[in-house]
């Protein structure tokens, strides 16, 4: 009953190929935006931006950066941390040699930085293929790390090695440095998410993302019928390093202002990894639910005892809070091993049918 | 069915944020410190007495003497397991508490609070870590590392090295390597060694060991080959157990062996057995449950349980640096209520607490803390005060002092931390305010 698309007649080409051709998708989209562009600044405080809102936005842009190479086009990449500490490193690079460049301009340039390192990482893809591949990206994930902690040049051969983000303003607003005020960055991570996410929608519904698909289901025969795997590949390995690198860059200077290369390690990889496992592999509605998943529950299992009253030793709560939320996730990969974005699928397709099912 | 849990869950989600947004509004009749502790994770063998020493230092101050002045204290722990991420969760909520004073005990997350203490207006006090450039109070107006910094410590380091060999003349040719922990704490002691290495001509070798520091076979095959006559360590968690290990298995004598004041505790030597015999440490503060204040805590917080204190790692190096920092951060909230008056102190009068801080001998010795470590001034400029450090040896069964207080070398690392903070004040904007 709320999710029919009875009765919604196309008359165009163009209103039949829309990105979202069913007005229920395109009214949840619409409330969607106006929740995150007005409804959430307006109630959330510093503790919700900083701890909570930022953050997840930051790994969905990481995630569908990841789900780009893996979920669409079938690359395993264990590389996602290295490729977002060369967005951050560049944009600190960047933004202390040309410090009157738009620091908008530099997050996406240094996006540009990371598609390069990634397309030459993504060459042993041709030859090698799911977890042989994902052992090469692991030696990007290890070699970058090193080589940026080794070489004074990427910190500026400041003593302790860490890079900080420098305040730096746009029409006279504070996007970065400390005195940058959590709401704008908010608007600025939000922004970069819509606009990412619209296109990898676009992408991957075109005539790129069904190569990749091709690819992915079986790379022979995507090949016979005209699709070439070097550029296919490559492709998608520079999009996904674009998508992480900027996420990287988001990461140190609209969320933690200041790190070292130990934020970018292997585990950082595996929690994107996980975070599309979750969400849904080729989904990008997928992605940033399983941002959500991953980042809001952890949070929500510290919080939720004082809440109710139950105080707990900090400790101990810390290891319920990880026993609980790995059996979470076992527990939803069983009962829907494709992860939240097909049981997105299943409510709409109740939707559809309540409240007479078959 | 599935629908039902989603429900359930998005109703769940919405009570946890009314809850947060409502746990911001409590009433501030206390004086608030909140731990940010790693009770679990990699380096909890270091965060459980850490995080125990200050707790109970806290809750001693309100049993024996019923606050300060009257001012009861109260805490919250957050836990971070030693992780940045998870610190800027715990950092947003307890500040949404009425925080006045954060004690981070992690380099990463003081990296990333030192920009915001400035913003927020709450101090932060990093005793003996972080950014040894913070002494300069005129760049770090928000941010303490009194009594004393890993420069000046490296510094000290070189100064018992010389009193050994027989004299800062006899340096020249001697071997000193440096193994450290591959991140911005293992980094630290480099600049200052390396300077020093220009002055006094010794030969150094630094080998860099990576997070976390379990596989350190290339590292101790570098000391093999290269046989220096003194190694100096700055690590942390399991590294230091392991590479007290190596230096057993490669035969290097224990008592050339000196770890920094994060690389000398109980966790570090126990686990490596008996070949822990004559390893020596820097530290600031004195160990074991024989000074007054330690059993001043055993008394009133444990009632007189000496059992049931040992098993919160009463005595250890890490509980003791517990103990001293919480008493620095209540002698600094005693000091701003000198100014302000018997009643709950806001971030800014901590501010002015920590930096008119003046740690004498007679106050130590009224704190049953003479002889545990050392008196010192903090100014306006000077954030660190140079303290001295000094050489303790493992025997088995506990630590004991095997050299003098040792003044740093002022005259060298002062003008590197000027240095270093007026680098940082360009690279960010600050201008520096003027100390007169």
């Amino acid at each position: 009953m709320f999710y029919r698309e009875a009765g919604q007649f196309k008359t165009t080409y163009e209103a039949d190929q829309g990105i979202f051709p069913i007005i229920q998708d395109r009214w949840f989209i619409a409330i969607m935006l106006v929740i995150s562009f007005v409804v959430i600044p307006y109630f959330a405080n510093e503790y919700w931006f900083q701890a909570v809102i930022i953050p997840l936005y930051i790994y969905a842009i990481a995630a569908i950066g990841l789900n780009i190479l893996t979920g669409y086009a079938g690359q395993v990449s264990l590389g996602t941390g290295a490729f977002m500490a060369i967005g951050a490193y560049a944009t600190y690079k960047l933004c202390t040699a040309f410090p009157d460049l738009n620091i908008l301009i530099v997050f996406v340039m240094s996006g540009l930085f990371s598609a390069g390192v990634g397309i030459i990482f993504g060459i042993p893809s041709l030859r090698i293929k799911g977890f042989y591949l994902a052992v090469a990206t692991l030696a990007a994930q290890f070699f970058i790390l090193w080589l940026f902690n080794k070489v004074g040049w990427f910190y500026n051969n400041n003593p302790s090695g860490t890079i900080t983000a420098p305040p730096r303003e746009v029409l006279g607003i504070m996007i970065t440095g400390p005195n940058a005020l959590a709401i704008t960055r908010y608007y600025v991570v939000l922004s970069f998410l819509v606009v990412f996410a619209l296109a990898a929608k676009n992408i991957v519904r075109g005539r790129i993302g069904r190569s990749w698909m091709a690819i992915r289901d079986m790379d022979i025969a995507a090949e016979i019928i005209g699709i070439e795997p070097l550029k296919t590949k490559l492709m998608a390995f520079a999009i996904s390093s674009f998508y992480c690198g900027v996420a990287g860059a988001l990461y140190i200077f609209c969320w933690l202002g200041s790190a070292e290369t130990e934020a970018f390690d292997i585990n950082l990889s595996f929690l994107i990894l996980f975070m599309i496992i979750v969400g849904g592999l080729g989904s990008i509605m997928g992605s940033i639910m399983g941002a959500a998943f991953i980042t809001l529950l952890p949070i929500f299992l510290t919080n939720f005892p004082p809440m109710i009253g139950i105080q707990i030793a900090s400790d101990l709560a810390k290891h319920l809070e990880e026993i609980i939320f790995g059996v979470l996730i076992v527990f939803f990969l069983i009962v829907e091993p494709h992860g939240l974005a097909r049981l997105w699928q299943i409510v709409k397709e109740k939707l559809r049918q309540w409240p007479f099912p078959y | 069915m599935k629908m039902h849990n989603l429900v359930l869950a998005a109703a769940g989600f919405a009570a946890c944020a009314v809850g947060v947004m409502e746990s911001k509004i409590a009433a501030a009749a206390d004086q608030f410190f909140p731990l940010l502790v790693y009770r679990t994770g990699p380096y909890a063998p270091n965060g459980i007495p850490l995080a125990n020493g200050l707790r109970d230092y806290y809750s001693m101050i309100n049993l024996r003497d019923g606050g300060i002045n009257g001012i009861k204290t109260s805490v919250e722990e957050c836990e971070t397991k030693y992780n940045t991420k998870l610190g800027v969760e715990c950092y947003e909520k307890l500040k949404g508490k009425g925080a006045t004073l954060f004690t981070p005990f992690s380099t990463g997350m003081t990296y990333q609070l030192i920009p915001k203490a400035k913003v927020d207006k709450i101090p932060l006090m990093t005793m003996g870590y972080g950014r040894t450039a913070a002494g300069d109070g005129r760049v770090f107006k928000w941010t303490f590392n009194f009594p004393t910094t890993y420069w000046s410590q490296a510094s000290a380091f070189v100064k018992y090295v010389a009193s050994q060999e027989g004299g800062m003349n006899k340096l020249n040719g001697v071997h000193i390597a440096h193994i450290y922990h591959n991140s911005a704490y293992g980094k630290e002691a480099n600049p200052t060694l390396d300077a020093l290495q220009k002055i006094h001509g010794f030969k150094l070798t630094k080998i860099a060991v990576d997070h976390p520091g379990q596989e350190q076979k290339s590292a101790w095959l570098q000391v093999r080959r290269k046989r220096p006559d003194w190694i100096f360590m700055s690590g942390w968690g399991v590294m230091n157990q392991v590479a007290i290990k190596e230096a057993v298995s490669a035969g290097f004598p224990m008592d050339h062996f000196v770890g920094n004041w994060w690389s000398g505790s109980e966790s570090d030597t126990i686990p490596a057995g008996d070949g822990a015999f004559g390893y020596k440490s820097a530290a600031l503060h004195g160990t074991g449950t024989d000074w007054p204040v330690i059993q001043d805590i055993i008394k009133h917080v444990y009632r007189g349980d000496a059992a049931k204190a040992a098993e919160n790692k009463i005595g250890d190096v890490i509980y003791n640096r517990g103990v001293l920092n919480a008493m620095f951060n209540i002698e600094a909230v005693r000091t701003a209520q000198g100014k302000y008056g018997n009643k709950v102190m806001q971030g800014e009068q901590v501010r002015w607490g920590l930096e008119n801080l003046n740690i004498t001998t007679a106050k130590l010795k009224a704190l049953g803390m003479e002889g545990f470590t050392q008196p010192f001034t903090v100014t306006c400029a000077d954030h660190e005060s140079g303290g001295p450090v000094i050489f303790q040896q493992w025997t088995g069964n506990g630590w004991k002092f095997v050299s003098d207080w040792i003044t740093p070398i002022t005259s060298v690392v002062r003008p590197m931390i000027e240095e270093a903070a007026a680098a940082y004040a360009k690279e960010n904007k600050i201008t520096p305010r003027t100390c007169s």
